[in-house]
This record gives structure tokens, sequence and C-alpha cells, in this order.
């Protein structure tokens, strides 16, 4: 793909289906990225889920299914981009898993899986971004959700864009690439052993001296943001793309809307 | 069906139902082949970085190294014994090398031959050679160096000669091969790195577990 | 048979969670052996490639098992050696009973050995009136605990000082109550001093092995304490039992995977002893045991093999996984409820005791996939696991209400017309829960979710109905 990229790729945006409905700011952060950045941007109307709850929970059928449709819809782009390493990695690493053994898919799989990337990884190693416009003064941690870490080897780009946000200091937390419990299902069927691991986690977090917690998956970023709240911490959590974009106007996860409705 | 043959059925069941096992045995893996397919860790090759390397990495490993010429040997086993308090008596097998090594210096240290049933304090040994990569000993069971002076005394001192120092494990299989014949091996070979140790509790480095609490080298260059 | 509380995992990992002495004890598995790891594998250039090549290795010998077996087992038997072959756990006990009996045998030392757990050896012998007797320290301790391993390194890592000089004062009855026993080297140095006696003593020493080699007919086995060599020198008779996917071809084939197992394990660069064990006493040999068994153990491997669990059967047992799973670290060892503990027991156990027993296992797993990260022989934990979750789906063994969840809401992400409306519902609803806050304390459907922490609300309509809207005015501006 690198050697024959167009100027202005056809880029289709994954939204995930927890920013759909959790965080749509999210998804339009990543939109003004993507635009920003050159992309040619769409969004498919007919996407919902990647499927991979039904993947970690056995269910393979349904998994096919979703799967498939996900293809169906997105294959015909330059690139498919979800600000998701989670989701991400479902598409690009799991995905070629769920249809092995089928000839009939298996290529058509490989070359749709070989388009898509999780969104700051996107704009770093596929778009060249080195710098976002953003102006934010605040003190920033960030956790390395482990999909995004371990699967797509995602740890420098979100670094190297936020450090380019004017004003921005980045404090590094202990162990910030260890799980925060949050495992999809994990957290609701093993929620004692989940709330043990988020608990240390926010530990770490409170130790910075960070006023703000950034990370690349709403589904971490949920789990944690709810158990600050629950320990009444104050620090602010976001998804990476609202601080890139410039979208701080709104309540970050889980708090009221800051005073004045912005900065 | 023994059970035997009750395993090994279900095995080939398993990976190779319709194998030609005639066929399967040519691809079964050699020395030779091991060697040339294994990644050894790169080290610096002259004689002397060799040796400084062994040193480095047993001392690394809580083992005391000393340099010596081949008439110091009994001189730096009794200076150590001294320095630690422990008697002037040694447990040694039968070791033509450290027979040679300690003739003529009976009234410096007591020495005793044989295997020990636990009851000696210190036991002297002669190593085959030394990896450098790890700083571990090579040591060969047999009448010369009986595995208990490994074990049982509370301190171990080994005699190595500086030019069978290796820079890897395989370079001393090798050498193994050479004096034993293929697919041949000593009754025990010990790789020894550092004396005994435990961190059982509470994750505490203790040395001096179930065998020796010191291991003393002495590395013998002419 | 070792008592199974998988079933009960749960409430085991309540309880273990609620343990302050237990928690404490964990810290030192949290920090140590990660930073004794890492510390290793950055001073080790060619660290990632013996990690493929030990992979490799292991791959090549488990695709020609059965003939590995074979010329393994000739060579033990040219070199004097016995070797017996065990289908089950009782069988393997069976014939380990046969060899101590038939020298009357009153006591047995022991290495350690997990395969010795996994068939509960030391129940067997006890019941024969044999005395077994562990000779690791950590397995000493757990033993006069009555406890099983919570680590498969570090049995008795679930444990603190206290404790194990309590055990000492209870159970080492012949020395003075008042001794000093306050420091992890005063312990040792008694727990040395007694069991030296058990070795000098005992009829037979029991080891396992970390490496059969075929090429030889030598079994290796891989300690710190020295125990496991006095165990195996000093006795009429030595025994190994090892499982059959041991083998590796030749003394080249284990230098490889040596090199990565300690570094990965305690993060020594190489564990103290390495002892490679070839046969009986020979003879000029001055010591050395008679008689050399080594007793081959399937339990339920030849059934992986062929599988998609077949990649689990290259685990060389170091611990890397647990030593590194947020959730081993929360919930310690024995919460797991039989032998293997960790990623690496998620995987196995339902292998070798059923997955309706194991089930919880592989499901206890956020999927972080740090253990696959760290896996010296890149083993594939994660996916392993998800595969057992498949079985349990496939067998309807997944609890019903989960069961009925995930279909239903398959079903509904499959219709992306009812899917965007009940996302908008539910996007509208949970908003207006949340209220000012924007975080919701208590929802019944996610209770679990909410008793620890808050549920952040959405912000009230879904990103692709704000999409749509925002499609028709730009195209109504056009």
């Amino acid at each position: 793909m690198s050697n024959s990229m167009p100027k202005n790729p056809r880029v289709a945006l994954f939204v995930t289906c927890l920013v759909d409905l959790f965080r749509p700011s999210v998804g339009f952060a990543s939109v003004k990225l993507l635009e920003d950045a050159g992309c040619d941007l769409d969004v498919p109307m007919c996407q919902t889920c990647c499927g991979q709850p039904a993947w970690n929970s056995g269910d393979r059928a349904d998994t096919r299914d979703l799967a498939e449709a996900v293809i169906r819809n997105f294959e015909d782009y330059d690139y498919i981009v979800a600000p998701s390493g989670s989701c991400a990695g479902m598409l690009k690493k799991h995905y070629p898993e769920v249809f092995k053994g089928d000839e009939l898919w298996e290529s058509r799989v490989e070359r749709f899986s070989e388009k898509v990337y999780e969104l700051t990884s996107f704009l770093v190693d596929v778009m060249k971004v080195e710098k976002v416009d953003a102006v934010l003064k605040a003190d920033i941690t960030y956790h390395d959700s482990c999909a995004g870490l371990r699967e797509l080897g995602i740890q420098e780009q979100p670094r190297k864009l936020v450090s380019s946000i004017k004003g921005v200091t980045m404090t590094e937390m202990k162990n910030s690439d260890v799980c925060c419990g949050f495992g999809g299902t994990f957290a609701v069927k093993y929620s004692e052993i989940s709330n043990s691991i988020v608990t240390t986690k926010t530990g770490h977090i409170k130790e910075t001296s960070a006023k703000m917690l950034l990370a690349g998956d709403l589904g971490c970023l949920l789990n944690m943001a709810g158990k600050l709240r629950r320990e009444n911490s104050n620090i602010e959590v976001r998804h990476v793309a609202e601080v890139l974009a410039g979208m701080v106007d709104n309540a970050p996860i889980g708090q009221r809307t800051p005073k004045g409705g912005g900065r | 069906m023994s059970q035997r043959e009750e395993i090994l059925s279900k095995v080939r069941a398993a990976i190779a139902p319709n194998g030609n096992h005639d066929e399967r045995r040519k691809n079964l893996r050699t020395a030779a082949i091991a060697k040339a397919d294994g990644i050894i860790p790169k080290l610096p090759e002259s004689k002397k970085a060799i040796q400084a390397r062994f040193e480095e990495r047993a001392v690394k490993a809580d083992a005391t190294v000393v340099f010596s010429k081949p008439r110091e040997v009994a001189n730096n086993i009794a200076k150590y014994l001294r320095e630690h308090n422990l008697p002037s008596a040694i447990r040694t097998g039968d070791d033509k090398r450290l027979k040679t090594l300690l003739r003529g210096y009976e009234s410096l240290l007591e020495i005793s031959h044989g295997r020990t049933y636990g009851d000696d304090m210190v036991g002297v040994s002669h190593a085959l050679g030394g990896v450098a990569e790890t700083g571990t000993l090579f040591m060969e069971s047999g009448k010369d160096n009986p595995t208990t002076l490994n074990f049982l005394p509370e301190t171990h001192i080994v005699v190595i000669n500086a030019d069978d120092i290796e820079t890897s494990y395989e370079n001393l299989l090798e050498k193994l091969r050479d004096k034993y014949g293929a697919g041949e091996m000593p009754r025990v070979l010990n790789m020894i790195t550092g004396p005994s140790r435990s961190a059982d509790i509470e994750q505490t480095l203790i040395l001096g577990a179930h065998g020796p609490l010191r291991l003393h080298i002495i590395i013998v260059r002419k | 048979m070792v008592e199974i509380t998988s079933p009960e995992f749960k409430a085991n990992a309540r309880l273990a969670m609620g343990d302050g002495q237990l928690q404490q004890a964990l810290g030192h598995v949290r920090t140590n052996f990660i930073n004794k790891r890492a510390e290793a594998k950055a001073n080790l250039d060619e660290f990632d490639e013996l990690r493929d090549s030990a992979t490799a290795i292991k791959d090549h010998v488990l695709e020609h098992l059965d003939l590995y077996l074979e010329k393994y087992e000739e060579k033990v038997i040219a070199s004097g050696g016995h070797v017996h072959w065990a289908a089950t756990a009782d069988d393997a006990c069976k014939q380990i009973l046969d060899i101590c009996r038939s020298v009357g045998a009153k006591s047995v030392t022991k290495g350690k050995s997990m395969i010795s757990e996994e068939i509960a050896l030391n129940d067997a012998l006890s019941a024969a009136g044999i005395e077994p007797v562990e000779t690791d320290l950590g397995e000493y301790i757990i033993q006069l605990r009555g406890e099983h391993p919570s680590h498969i390194i570090a049995p008795a890592v679930h444990l603190n000082m206290d404790q194990v000089r309590d055990d000492f004062i209870k159970h080492h009855t012949h020395l003075p109550a008042d001794r000093p026993l306050n420091e992890p080297e005063t312990l040792l140095r008694e727990a040395r001093a007694i069991l030296r006696e058990k070795f000098l003593n005992a009829d037979v020493g029991i080891t396992g092995a970390n490496f059969l080699i075929a090429e030889t007919g030598t079994s290796v086995i891989v300690t710190n304490e020295g125990n496991g060599d006095l165990t195996q020198t000093l006795p009429k008779i030595h025994i190994v039992i090892a499982s059959i996917e041991k083998i590796v071809p030749t003394l080249e084939d284990m230098s490889q995977i040596v090199r990565v197992l300690a570094r990965s394990a305690t993060g020594q660069d190489m564990s103290v002893y390495t002892t490679l064990s070839t046969g009986p006493r020979r003879e000029d040999d001055p010591d050395g045991p008679e008689e050399y068994h080594v007793v081959l153990l399937d339990n339920g491997r030849s059934s992986m093999l062929g599988t998609e669990f077949q990649d689990m059967l290259r685990c060389i047992r170091c611990g890397a996984c647990m030593n590194h799973c947020p959730v081993y670290h929360a919930i310690g060892g024995h919460a797991y409820g039989w032998v293997y503990p960790g990623p690496m027991g998620a995987v196995l156990s339902p292998s070798l005791i059923g997955v309706d027993k194991a089930g919880h296992l592989p499901n206890a797993s956020t999927f972080c996939g740090r253990c696959e990260d760290v896996c010296p022989m890149h083993i594939p934990l994660p996916k392993m696991m998800r595969h057992w979750r498949e079985r349990e789906f496939e067998k309807h063994l997944s609890p019903m209400t989960q069961r009925a969840s995930i279909r239903g809401w398959a079903w509904v992400a499959k219709r992306p017309f009812l899917y965007r409306m009940m996302a908008s519902a539910s996007a509208r609803f949970l908003w207006l829960l949340g209220g000012v806050n924007h975080r919701i304390k208590s929802l019944p459907f996610a209770w679990g979710w909410t008793r620890h922490r808050d549920m952040p609300a959405p912000e009230g309509s879904t990103f692709m109905s704000q999409w749509r809207e925002r499609q028709a005015r730009d195209a109504g501006d056009l």
C-alpha cells in the first residue's frame, strides 16, 4: 500500500460501538484529525460492531456473520481507521483467524486486514503527521491499552502527537503498559478481580502529578474513569483523539461539563 | 496393549496418522543440525577476554575467583581456607591434575580422598571446563571428581585450567562428545553457576541452601 | 487426586483478595520477577532470536514426538536405566510405588516437581506407608502446612516469613521453642540441617525433569538450591517423573532452551545447577544411585497433540506468564483451584481435568496479552483461552444468561437499522440516568460494574445519528 498511496486516501472511519453509544465526540475528533491529515473521509452507515464481544465469548458463528458485514461495508476503501486499538486489532489481527481455513474468504480478509489501522498509528505511520495544531495547558498521563500496545505495537505514536500539543506536559505513570482490568465482559463477569486490577491502576494514575488521563480505547477509559469517579478523584479522563483534535469543551468522561464550557 | 504402545499409538494418531515413519525419521535433528541452527550469543574471542568474561560472570553469580599459577594452587587453597576460618582439611577425588598440583603440600593441606558422606567441610574438585557466557563450570561425575563433593561440603573449591574456558556451552558439549563418544555421557554432568541459593522465603536471596554456601574458583594459568 | 476447587474460582478469588497477608506477599511477584526478567532480557542481545530458536525446536519435537520418545527410551536402556510408561496419573503413582516397594523404602526425598503435584504422588506414597519428604525449601514449607504450591517456580510465594517461623516452631519440636528465628537466613539454616539428615537416610530420591534428551537418554533438572542433586545422588534409587513433551533432540537443543529458561523465570542468566543425568552408578563411580528409573507420563497430553492446544506442549514451566499476569497478581495461585495457576494453568488445566471443572480459568482473563508477550516459547496463551471459551460455548457450558445476552446482542448487531434505534434509545436512557454529573452510580443490569465503579454516562445521542444530521445539514447548505 505504502508505495502506491494516493495523496488523499479514501478512508472509512470505523466508529466502534462504544464510541457510537457513549462518546460521539471521539468520533467527531477522529473525523477532524483524519480530514486535517488530508484524508477523504467517509463513515459507512451500515456499521454496528466488530464482533469482539462474541469472539471473546467463544461465539464463532455470530462473530463470523458480523465480520462478514464489516468486510463487505469497508473493503472498498483505501484504509479503515478506528479510534480504538482493541477494535482495530480485532479487524486486523483476529479477522484472519475468524476466516482461517475458508479458501473463499482468506485472501479477501487478508486484503481487508492489511488496510486497517488504529487512529494514532495511522496518523503517524501512514499519513506521516508530525504534530497537531491543538493548544492545551495540561499535565497529562497516558495509559497504554493492551490490544493497541501488544497486538499493534502502539506506544510511541500517541505520545509523539500528544507531546506536540502546545502547553502539554507528559508525566508517565508507573506500569502504564499494564492492563486496567477492563477486558470487555471480564469487567462484569469477574467484577471483583477487575476491580482489584483497576484499583491498582488508578493508584498509579493518582501517584503522578497529572490532572488528565488519556488513552486510546474507550473501554479502558470508561473503566478507569468510572473508578476514578467512584474514588472521588477529579482527574479529567478523555480519549486521546479529543485532545489531539483540540475538542475539549465538552464534559470529560463521567464528569460535569467544565465551568464556562471550555478554556 | 501395553501402556507404552497405548501412548505411542495415541501420539502417532494425533501427529502422523498416515505418516511414513521411516521418512519422518530422516527429519530427526542430529547434533550437527542443532549446532548449525543454534543461536550462540556473540562474545569476544581472545583468550584473555574470554577468561575475563568468565570471571566477571562467575562473580556476578556470587562465586569468588582467583587466577593462579600451577605452583600457587595449594597456597591459594590454604589462603582461602584461612581467610574463611576453615580447617585446612580438604576432600578430593582421584583427579590426577589435582594430585599433581597438590603434591608436596601435605604440610599445608590435610588431604583425604574419595566421595563424601557429608562430614567434610571442604570439597576440592577439578572442572572439565568453564563457559564464559554465564560463568558456568562443567563437572563430570566419577572417581576423579565424585558428585557428592559438589554438593555436600559447605565450601566447594573448583580448580579449572584457563585453557578449558570456552565461550559457549556448545563448545564444551563438543569436547564432551569427543571424550565419551557421540550419544554418550558421563553419569552426571553438573553445570554449576555460583553457590547454592534459595529465595523461597519472601523472595529474599540467601546463599547456601542445600548445596555449598561458598563456591571458590581457582583458574590455573601457566 | 489433588482436590479440585476450580469450579469455586470466584469464591476462591474473593477470599484471596480479602486476605491482607496474601496480598502483601503477592507484592513480591508484582515487582521482583518482572524487573529481573526485564534486566536479563536487556543484557542478552540474542534473547528474542533464542526464543524463536527454542520455539522451533519444540515445534519440531512435537511433530516427531513418537520417534524421539522411542530414541530416548533406547538410550536410557542402553545406559542401564529403566523406562516406565504411564498413561494416567494413577498408573504413574502405581509404578513409582512398585519401585519403592522393591527396596522396602520407608522414606523418599523429592526434588521439586509439578508433575508430582499433578499426579498427587505424595498422597499415594503416604497411603502406602512411605514418607515423602519435599526438599525444595518452598515445597518443604508448604508440605509442613499441608498446602499445595501457589506458583510453579516459587511454591511458597504466598507466605511471609512470620508464617514460616510459626510453622517451624510448631513442627520442629526437637529444637528449643525460644530459639531466634527472625531472619530468612536462620530459617533456611534450620531447614538445611533438618533436611540434610533426610537426604542421607532416604531410600529413594524422586525428581522431575526440565528436559529429556533423546540423543543421550539424559534427564535434566534445573535448580538453585542443590536439593535436587542431593535427592538423586544419595539414595539407592533415583526415579525421574516426567511428562512426554519434555523431550528435546540433542544437547545443543537443550542449551538453546536453557538460555531462555532462567532468564524468563527468575531473571538469572543461568540457574545455579543444571544437572544432566544418564543412567545409574557406573563401575568405578564412588557415588550415585544404583538404579535409575524414568516414568514417562502422558495423562492427557497426547490428546492435546494435533489440536488447537498443541502449542501449549511447548511450555517449559518458567512461570513468566503468571509473573506478569494482572489476574494472578490480584488473586495469587491457589484461587485457580488446581495444580497449575496463572495463564499457563488457564490453558492446561481444562485439558487435564476437563473444561467442565476448569471452565472459569480461561474466562478469567482480560486478554491483555502480557503472558504471550513474555512467554519464551511464544505460546499464544490468550488465543488458546479463547479456544476453550469456544468449546464451552459449543457445549453450552457457558452460563445461560451470558450465552443468551451475547446471542441476543449479536442478533441485533446484525441488523443495522434496528441496532441504531436501540443504540439511540440506550444512549438517551443512560444519559438521562447520568444527570448533570454524567455518571451512573447503580445499574441493575450491570451490577458487577457499578458495584465497584461508576458508569460514565453517554453524551445523549449516538455518533451515527449526529453524523446523519450533520450530513443532512451539509447537504442542505449546498
